[in-house]
């Protein structure tokens, strides 16, 4: 958690995983200068999320 | 990879049916595949598992009809080694597979199904595309139970005896929405123990289910599962809350399977050295509810503990915060900004239309005559270049349009394919790496418009084709480039509020290297965690918050403004003004971001005897109490505690979340200090989620007792001299007791603070519980809808620590997104006001949502309507609302839409 860090860091992240916290994660180290390698297993991103209906409270599509 | 334009000629050739698991194992896929329409990548698989070439070397149908070669079957696994400065595990869960089980007959009966399988039988993309029928007949049902805690909260049976948090709230929905797929009326009948609905606008939901949708609620446990061998009905066994032993058939059962860790998971994290817990789920603590047990690897959702939708977006972004704050010297160092080359200049030009109309595959092309439409374009004014393309929107198109922009001197593109929605920011970077305007740019959607809705009329879709196109090149010759404002970002927070949730909040910002003020309006730092004794893991709450406090009030970066309190503020995004005021008088912060997080407190209650008997608690109190070494906790032979004291009620109808866990913590301490006294905790339903469940356990092996009441029947409380009576109906029992307590302790509700006045000034919303409101409960859950402002911590929710920091970790990310950036570009398509036309009347100002136009002085004399741009978002409802026609939306001006109404009239070129 410190920053005070002397040794010369890696700008780069790598998150593994990609459904909704893992994009969440990359998107927001991305958005802010970092380099992301986003690892699936699957062919596609989206993990359970995609595979579920609706989501409530509201009812929203969860695609 | 890159070839491929997922046409699907190849998925329709392959000869190799296979279970598809993405809907859940009800339906079958190809061996070459896309997991479902709207998959990201578009691109197909092949599942080498399955394909008869890679078994046997024989077939390859999909590579001799794929139109790009884009099949190479001689691909091997490549290992990669990556250097990075952090991990972040996001690796999900396994769901329970109930096949374990042999009381729900799962594998030999056919209508009974999963949880998750439910949510493809309900899904538009299904196997039935959300028809609601049952697996062994393909009949609607009419009679459908859910079975909670499959493989959740048993010891005896699965091994998990923690519980899995979402399947209560997943089960109402399944319901609700069976009930709304269903054309016949539908019963829906749910069986559970507890029903564990605690999260925000969760126990309305219920509420409304129940009392509104009809649901039913049956609160024991199914025993026995038998199918009818003719109707393959199923008949449930239980017994009722009367005791009595019932059995009701039903058409289908849906069990509400848990969420465990795979074994799969439990090796990678071996392999990664971190530690898990005895539920194989990431151990964590609560002050640090994201980091593992090494430095630099983070974790997320559901392997941290089982968790919902929000709270894994939650933890993810906190994830990011701490991962940010490790490596924020290396920040940008890895990164790449795209440039593009300077742009045209061609305001001055004729119009040299492109358009490019695309056949989708066969998608538009099968229905559309795409080359007639092709061969009208070329004679339409302006139009000096027309083509037509397999897939516009392929990789090779985009080089080939960029190619034809620079070699033609085209100065405006037209594509005549899909919708804006999806591709529009695509070929809008094409027109820009071709050194054009973004804005040059307009689409025909002549796919979702033309040949999907009229798919059975092709003359009539091609000539709505032949319509759309017109009216689109004709719209292009008027419009111009646009330019984008950018605006400056002060790389600095305003956090409000010095609780665990603000300190946090500051931390994660400031490690990162920008600056925070952090005001708080009590005289010390802290908030309610100053009276709590410990999280639900133990953590000593005291020395913890000691630790925070000493190193927020140490951080070189963060100004720390107790006894002080937000007074005004002005601004937006990147460029907020706030006043605060404290002991010194005003002062004015300018500053680029904003958290709330103020917090919540305590209920004070006026029932059973409350702050009228010095022997009534409630948990602050008696943290509190126990913290002073009070000497009446450790003699007392009979302690009772009350729940939901002013929570699920009328007036206040959600769920505090915390008391039920903060309760069972305490009376487990009282039977441990006194094991021979008698401890009570009279309940609606116990809600320890998640590992906490293994607390409720302990607390039920020492001998803790538990008596559920209902609201229509709460406990009576009197003082009788030496004891407080409290009188119950017994649900076992079937009768009234009367309990004989020297203390009694309130679990009193979480309520929110006076939040309207922030929301005024900040023009945030709050809920009709008045919470705040977050932009989207599911995928913004930290973040307004007012850009530039966050919010975390009980401001939002009665939440525990855990939740509060890794919220408020999370406001510090998103925060930092912002903050990270010199400027930021926000969109052309804004209002603007000519102001020789305005007449200052405000009525621009009333209509807009955003308050992003006013009236004010533009020189001295002179008031006119201004526009914000970087709080616009180019609605039009000031146009809209102008009587003069002073204020427009720029790219939608009068001309170019009614050019495109005219064109539609007019008889065809």
């Amino acid at each position: 958690m410190k920053s005070d860090n002397s040794r010369k860091v890696q700008g780069s992240v790598m998150v593994v995983g990609s459904g909704i916290a893992g994009m969440q994660t990359a998107l927001d180290l991305a958005d802010s200068g970092f380099y992301v390698y986003l690892v699936e297993k699957s062919p596609s991103i989206g993990g359970v999320m995609a595979q579920l209906d609706k989501t409530f409270p509201t009812n929203d599509c969860a695609m | 990879m890159d070839k491929c334009i997922a046409c699907g000629e190849c998925a329709a050739k392959c000869p190799k049916k296979v279970t598809d698991t993405f809907n859940a194992g009800l339906a079958t896929r190809k061996a070459i595949y896309v997991e479902y329409p709207q998959a990201v990548p578009l691109k197909y698989a092949i599942d080498a598992g399955s394909c008869i070439y890679l078994k046997n070397g024989k077939c390859g149908f999909c590579a001799k009809v794929c139109p790009t070669k884009a099949i190479n079957f001689e691909e091997k696994p490549v290992s990669v080694t990556l250097q990075v400065g952090s991990v972040v595990l996001a690796p999900g869960f396994s769901t329970f597979d109930p096949q374990k089980l042999d009381t729900y007959q799962y594998s030999q009966y056919k209508n009974v199904i999963t949880s998750l399988e439910m949510e493809r039988l309900l899904s538009a993309t299904g196997p039935f595309n959300g028809h609601l029928v049952r697996p062994s007949d393909h009949r609607e049902p009419k009679k459908i139970a859910w079975l909670q805690c499959i493989g959740s909260r048993d010891i005896n049976r699965c091994d998990h005896g923690y519980c899995s948090s979402v399947c209560c709230m997943y089960a109402v929905k399944e319901a609700v929405i069976a009930k709304e797929h269903s054309a016949e009326p539908l019963d829906t009948a749910i069986f559970y123990m507890d029903m564990r609905t605690y999260g925000k606008e969760f126990e309305s939901y219920y509420k409304r289910a129940e009392e509104e949708k009809g649901v039913r609620f049956l609160r024991t446990r199914v025993h026995t599962i038998l199918e009818d061998r003719n109707t393959q009905d199923l008949v449930l066994r239980f017994v009722d809350e009367d005791g009595k032993l019932i059995d009701e058939r039903f058409d289908m059962v849906v069990l509400s399977v848990g969420m465990e860790t795979s074994k799969e998971l439990a090796a990678l994290a071996r392999r990664l050295e971190i530690e898990l817990n005895a539920d194989n789920f990431a151990a964590t603590d609560c002050f640090s509810p994201v980091k593992t047990s090494r430095d630099g690897i983070y974790v997320c959702g559901a392997f941290q503990e089982p968790k919902d939708i929000p709270y894994s977006v939650m933890e993810a972004s906190a994830a990011a915060c701490w991962a940010e704050a490790d490596l924020a010297p290396a920040r940008g160092t890895l990164t790449k900004t795209k440039t593009f080359p300077e742009e045209r200049q061609v305001a001055d030009e004729e119009a040299r239309i492109g358009v490019f109309v695309c056949n989708c595959g066969t998608n538009i092309g099968g229905i559309v005559n795409v080359p007639e439409v092709a061969e009208m374009a070329k004679g339409l004014p302006g139009v000096t270049y027309v083509e037509e393309n397999l897939f516009t929107c392929s990789q090779d198109s985009q080089e080939k349009i960029k190619d034809i922009i620079e070699k033609k001197g085209l100065n405006r593109v037209v594509v005549a394919a899909c919708t804006p929605r999806t591709h529009e920011a695509l070929f809008q970077e094409t027109l820009r790496d071709a050194g054009l305007n973004k804005y040059l740019f307009e689409m025909a959607n002549i796919r979702n418009q033309c040949s999907w809705v009229h798919s059975k009329e092709k003359d009539a879709a091609t000539a709505k084709a032949k319509d759309l196109v017109r009216m689109a090149v004709a719209r292009t010759r008027l419009i111009n480039s646009l330019g984008q404002p950018t605006i400056s970002v002060e790389p600095s927070a305003l956090v409000i509020g010095g609780g665990i949730a603000g300190m946090t909040s500051a931390l994660g910002l400031a490690d990162q290297g920008y600056q925070v003020y952090l005001v708080e309006k009590e005289g010390q730092l802290g908030g309610n965690a100053r009276a709590l004794l410990s999280t639900w893991k133990g953590d000593n709450v005291g020395e913890r918050l000691a630790e925070m406090i000493a190193r927020v009030t140490g951080h070189q970066r963060i100004a720390v403004h107790t006894a002080t309190s937000v007074k005004a503020s002005s601004g937006f995004i990147g460029n907020f003004e706030t006043v605060v005021s404290g002991g010194g008088g005003d002062k004015v912060l300018r500053h680029g971001a904003v958290v709330v997080a103020t917090g919540a407190e305590e209920y004070k209650p006026k029932e059973y005897l409350s702050g009228r008997d010095p022997r009534v608690f409630t948990h602050l109190q008696l943290d509190q109490a126990i913290a002073a070494g009070d000497p009446r906790l450790d003699s007392a032979d009979t302690v009772v505690f009350i729940q939901c004291v002013g929570s699920r009620e009328e007036e206040r109808p959600y769920c505090s979340k915390v008391c039920c866990t903060h309760s069972i913590k305490a009376a487990i301490r009282f039977k441990e200090r006194k094991p021979d006294s008698q401890v009570f905790i009279i309940y609606r339903d116990i809600r320890t989620y998640g590992q906490r469940e293994y607390l409720y356990k302990e607390a039920r092996e020492k001998g803790v007792i538990f008596i559920r009441y209902d609201l229509d029947e709460k406990p009576e409380v009197s003082d009788k001299g030496d004891t407080l009576a409290v009188v119950v109906r017994d649900h076992v029992l079937g009768r009234k007791i009367e309990l004989h307590a020297n203390l009694l302790v309130l679990a009193a509700a979480i309520v929110p603070r006076d939040n309207e006045t922030l929301a005024q000034m900040f023009k945030l919303s709050c809920n009709s519980d008045k919470f705040f409101n977050e932009a989207h409960a599911k995928l913004r859950p930290v973040e307004f809808a007012t850009a530039g402002i966050f919010l975390a911590g009980m401001a939002h929710y009665p939440k525990p620590i855990e939740e509060s920091i890794a919220q408020a970790a999370a406001a510090a990310s998103r925060a930092a997104v912002t903050l990270s950036k010199e400027s930021i570009t926000v969109e052309g398509v804004v209002s603007h006001v000519q102001q020789f036309m305005c007449r200052a009347c405000g009525e621009c100002e009333r209509a807009c949502p955003f308050n992003a136009i006013a009236v004010q002085e533009v020189e001295e004399g002179l008031r006119a309507a201004v526009v914000k741009e970087a709080l616009c978002k180019g609605c039009g409802m000031c146009a809209v609302a102008c009587p003069t026609g002073a204020a427009s939306v720029r790219h939608f001006g009068d001309r170019s839409v009614l050019t495109m109404v005219e064109t539609a009239f007019a008889a065809e070129a």
